[in-house]
């Protein structure tokens, strides 16, 4: 049976009030899908990503997942936009509620005038709720069985699909080309149960009042470069194999494990290799292992999994061994919130450490900027010969964006372990120069052979208890540090250069403190921002940039702690000494929303 | 490459000796060194393939006093470390070395894990029944009734049983010797590098310090008596059907759990994939289904199904 061929169902249209999204062309739109992490919501958001890709828009999306393995509340936010899309949207357009459960959570995200689309099988909808927003009922379990002519309701989510892609005027003939590609390789069946789906989903009649509206979004500008669409934790991984990684070792934890699988099924190919370590403590230790044997390798976790690992961070400090360690924050302390965002790991990632030891810690900005970042950790392992830490997030790792196909020519490394003979001047830790090791099965001319070790040692890694030597050491492990942050340019400015208000950030607060400047601006109030990827070494030049400001507003996802100050702030007052540096800070699991960035200016400014 | 750099000079221990050992006069280590060292000598591996890799304690300073690749790590995690530089270099010959608080308690979780892989590696346990770095507390092998720093009234735990420990978490080559025979742990030490996979050998060596004549009771010299296993000599013979078979678990438990001193010797002795061969397995299987697609290749490739 074709799902065309019937006539199709109608939704219920008991709208009972309010206005509808403005008519005409749409320059973004927010959506959200409310159901259980079965139902392959984010599927649809993945496909939605790769359209936009494909069609000169952006999508931005943003997933919570319950910690839970199958079942359980999940949601899914797709904003959708013909211009710059920067936040996942604060509130939502329209919402799609599969169950009650979705419904009644989740209506109020709605904005005034919204349009709340439930399953008529499962939602008896509430209109005191949320009175602003429209209701339409549509069958969407029932509908999507008569579709596919059985009795299971799988395929809800490619009938949702259908329905948004008539709703929005998306390109079907674009979409059907991409499902085609993600389904065609699993059996006949499964592809056409897809379109059956879809079809249905695409035919289906709306409300007259909907119908009414034409929601078609405006056309960006058209972008004449290949984009690709993922997620942040796929982009990282194929960073860390473009700079130039074969070799690795992790342990599972949400929400790293998707890196760690995607290594281990993707390294044999390069002729490389993923373990899966017994724990985390055996995990670094194997990274650090592969790197001392000549290949640069990665370890990685969450908060957790981290603090496990610090001890032996603190080794590849001191024997100045390369590594590059991917920690995907989550909601802590302990086991807190596994599938929640938190920038908590900061100060873990800086000082987690016992004894002086410092190392590089970077954090990616969005989903491109982490395939960026992790070549960029691979670079600076292998130059300063030492533990590198990338902060991404759970927000990150889950959520997909498209972005301008990465240049293989210009960014792919690839470099085997350095055996050549090494004459009797070697010496792995010169004082007044570069680390540079003999691995392993390098032949020594001299006829001494280099023992690396975690004690502290002279130049040529001889352990020295000499207090002298120590402090030179010390030194020597500090000033490489140093060096690279006269190498860091100082970070742009967005907005006016000097003004009121500067809000400074780190990791993926990025796109909503972007779009809160954009907004300040638009409505007049001189606020400008700047965003670090290094936060170890800070960059030079910071302190010129806040001193054209009054207020220096750092905004981040972590507790104000005792004194009042997220964790970078602290690091910022430390360094600079300027008391006009503050904190907008929280902790509730969730991204910024551009509201809570705008209050916070004025609270700092009232304050 | 001329003929001297292939055929380089004859490896002895004066290559091999590095730092003179820091170890107290009378340790049983400086046996253990000396044994590895012969062996080294009789085997001529090429000298830049010996890679030395220890944790923390007095015994696993051994790798400054090898002339090679060394490293010197954390306490209780040379396993891990060892066995990623066995997984990516098959070039080399890889040894870990450590005591019996290195490797059996702080690091007993890794010995588990590197053994049930059958990592091919060399793994030397100079076990002395205290923790001498740290002078004197009871380690995981203190007999019970032990005084030490920690148990002033005399250990209360019941200690850890090493080979049964080696024998169940699966370690392929499982050998026991005792420091003051240096002719055995040198034939200990041979077998233990020529067996594929993960082969480790447990010597009772003792701390002069801390826990003197601890070992006396395996000792000819000390009055005791060191028991040699009577290995299977497959000759049909009927005095073979009581010696012992070293590919069978069930015989080795058996030797495990006789009384201290109790028989030196090997225990358990089988062939089973290493894996090192099997990861090797999978990567030429992966690269072969890719015809040897370059990283450029393979790169353009997933970034088209990303579009
Ligand atoms: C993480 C950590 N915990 C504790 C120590 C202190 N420590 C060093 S060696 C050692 C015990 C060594 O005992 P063993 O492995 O039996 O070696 P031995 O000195 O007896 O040869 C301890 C507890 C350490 N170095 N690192
Ligand atoms: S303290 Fe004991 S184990 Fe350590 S070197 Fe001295 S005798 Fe050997
Ligand atoms: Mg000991």
């Amino acid at each position: 049976m074709s799902a065309t061929a019937s006539p199709a169902p109608k939704a219920t249209d008991d709208s009972t009030s309010g206005e509808l999204p403005p008519a005409g062309d749409l320059q973004n739109a927010v959506i959200r899908f409310a159901g259980n992490s079965q139902d392959g919501i984010q599927t649809i958001g993945g496909l939605l990503a790769k359209l936009a890709g494909r069609s000169a828009r952006e999508v931005m999306t943003y997933m919570t997942i319950p910690s839970t393995i199958s079942g359980g509340p999940s949601i899914f936010q797709v904003h959708l936009g013909s211009g710059e899309v920067l936040s996942p949207g604060d509130e939502s357009d329209f919402l799609i509620a599969f169950y009650q459960h979705s419904y009644d959570n989740h209506v109020s995200s709605l904005r005034e005038g919204g349009v709340c689309i439930y399953d008529s099988d499962n939602v008896t909808p509430d209109p005191e709720a949320n009175p602003g927003c429209q209701h339409v009922g549509v069958a969407i379990t029932s509908t999507t069985v008569e579709a596919l002519g059985g009795s299971r309701d799988r395929g809800k989510n490619l009938f949702v699909l259908g329905l948004i892609t008539q709703l929005f005027k998306l390109d079907r003939e674009k979409l059907v080309s991409l499902l085609e590609r993600q389904f065609g390789g699993k059996g006949e069946e499964v592809l056409r149960n897809a379109m059956l789906a879809f079809d249905a989903g695409f035919a289906y009649q709306l409300g007259r009042d909907v119908i009414r509206q034409s929601y078609a979004l405006r056309e960006g500008i058209s972008l004449d470069t290949d984009r690709i669409a993922t997620d942040g934790n796929t982009a990282m991984l194929y960073g860390l194999i473009v700079g130039g990684i074969r070799h690795g070792a992790g342990y599972p934890i949400t929400p790293w494990s998707p890196i760690m699988e995607g290594l281990r099924a993707e390294l044999p190919k390069y002729g490389g290799l993923f373990v899966q370590a017994e724990d985390e403590l055996a995990a670094v230790a194997m990274a650090l292992g592969f790197s001392y044997a000549g290949h640069l390798s990665v370890t990685g976790s969450s908060g957790p999994g981290l603090s496990l690992k610090m001890e032996a961070l603190s080794y590849g400090t001191m024997a100045e061994l390369p590594l590059v360690v991917i920690n995907v924050q989550r909601g802590g302390p302990s086991t807190g919130l596994p599938t929640s965002v938190e920038q908590s790991d900061l100060f873990q990632a800086l000082y987690g450490s016992h004894g002086d030891s410092p190392r590089i810690v970077l954090a990616p900005k969005n989903v491109e900027d982490c395939f960026y970042t992790a070549i960029e950790a691979c670079e600076l392992a292998r130059k300063y010969s030492c533990p590198v830490i990338v902060l991404t997030d759970q927000a990150l790792a889950t959520r997909v964006e498209a972005f301008r196909e990465p240049n293989l020519d210009e960014c792919l490394i690839e470099s085997p372990p350095a055996l050549e003979t090494r004459g009797e001047e070697f010496k792995p830790y010169p004082l007044d120069g570069e680390t540079r090791h003999a691995p392993p099965g390098t032949r020594m001319t001299g006829g001494k052979y280099p023992v690396v070790t975690g004690l502290e040692h002279d130049e040529w890694g001889h352990p020295s208890g000499s207090p002298e030597m120590h402090q030179r050491m010390n030194a020597r492990r500090r000033d490489k540090l140093k060096r690279l942050a006269d190498e860091i340019p100082a970070p742009n400015v967005f907005g006016e250069e000097s003004g009121d208000v500067l809000l400074v950030g780190w990791g993926s607060t990025w796109g909503p403190i972007r779009e809160a400047t954009k907004r300040a601006q638009a409505s007049g109030d001189s606020v400008s921002c700047v965003h670090l990827r290094h936060l170890n070494p800070l960059p030079g030049g910071l302190e010129d940039i806040f001193a054209r400001f009054s207020h220096v507003l750092v905004v981040e996802m972590n507790d104000e702690g005792l004194y009042g100050f997220g964790q970078l702030t602290s690091l910022l007052r430390a360094r600079y000494c300027d008391p006009k540096i503050r904190s907008i800070c929280k902790t509730d699991g969730l991204t910024f929303k551009i509201r809570e960035i705008l209050d916070g200016i004025e609270l700092h400014r009232h304050a | 490459m001329s003929a001297t750099a292939e055929s380089p000079q004859k490896l002895t221990k004066k290559e091999l000796s590095a730092d003179h050992p820091t170890w107290c006069p009378g340790c049983g280590d400086f046996a253990v060194l000396a044994s590895f060292f012969k062996v080294l000598e009789k085997l001529q591996i090429p000298h830049e393939k010996i890679c030395t890799i220890a944790g923390i304690g007095c015994s696993s300073r051994f790798p400054y006093f090898v002339n090679g690749h060394g490293v010197h790590f954390i306490h209780g995690r040379a396993l891990p470390f060892a066995s990623a530089v066995s997984l990516s270099r098959p070039d080399l010959h890889v040894f870990a070395f450590g005591g019996d608080g290195d490797g059996y308690s702080i690091g007993g979780n890794h010995l588990d894990h590197a053994a049930r892989k059958n990592i091919n590696l060399t793994y030397v346990v100079m076990d002395n029944f205290v923790y001498g770095l740290t002078k004197k507390q009871t380690s995981p092998t203190s007999p019970t009734g032990f005084k030490s720093k920690t148990d002033p009234a005399g250990s209360i735990d019941q200690p850890i049983n090493p080979m049964r420990k080696l024998v169940s978490n699966g370690a392929s080559f499982v050998a026991r010797s005792h420091a003051s025979q240096v002719k055995h742990m040198m034939e200990m030490f041979e077998r233990a590098i020529l067996h594929p996979g993960f082969s480790v050998v447990e010597v009772l060596s003792e701390c002069v310090i801390f826990y003197p004549g601890a070992f006396d009771s395996g000792n000819p010299r000390k009055g005791g008596e060191f028991a040699e296993i009577d290995e299977k000599k497959w000759d049909n013979s009927s005095e073979d059907e009581t010696r012992h078979d070293t590919t069978s678990v069930e015989a080795a438990f058996r030797l495990a759990s006789e009384p201290f001193p109790g028989k030196f010797g090997v225990y358990l002795e089988v062939d089973r994939p290493t894996k090192n061969q099997l990861e090797q397995k999978w990567i030429d299987s992966s690269r072969e289904k890719t015809k040897n697609a370059s990283a450029k290749d393979l790169l353009s490739k997933r970034f088209a199904m990303m579009k």
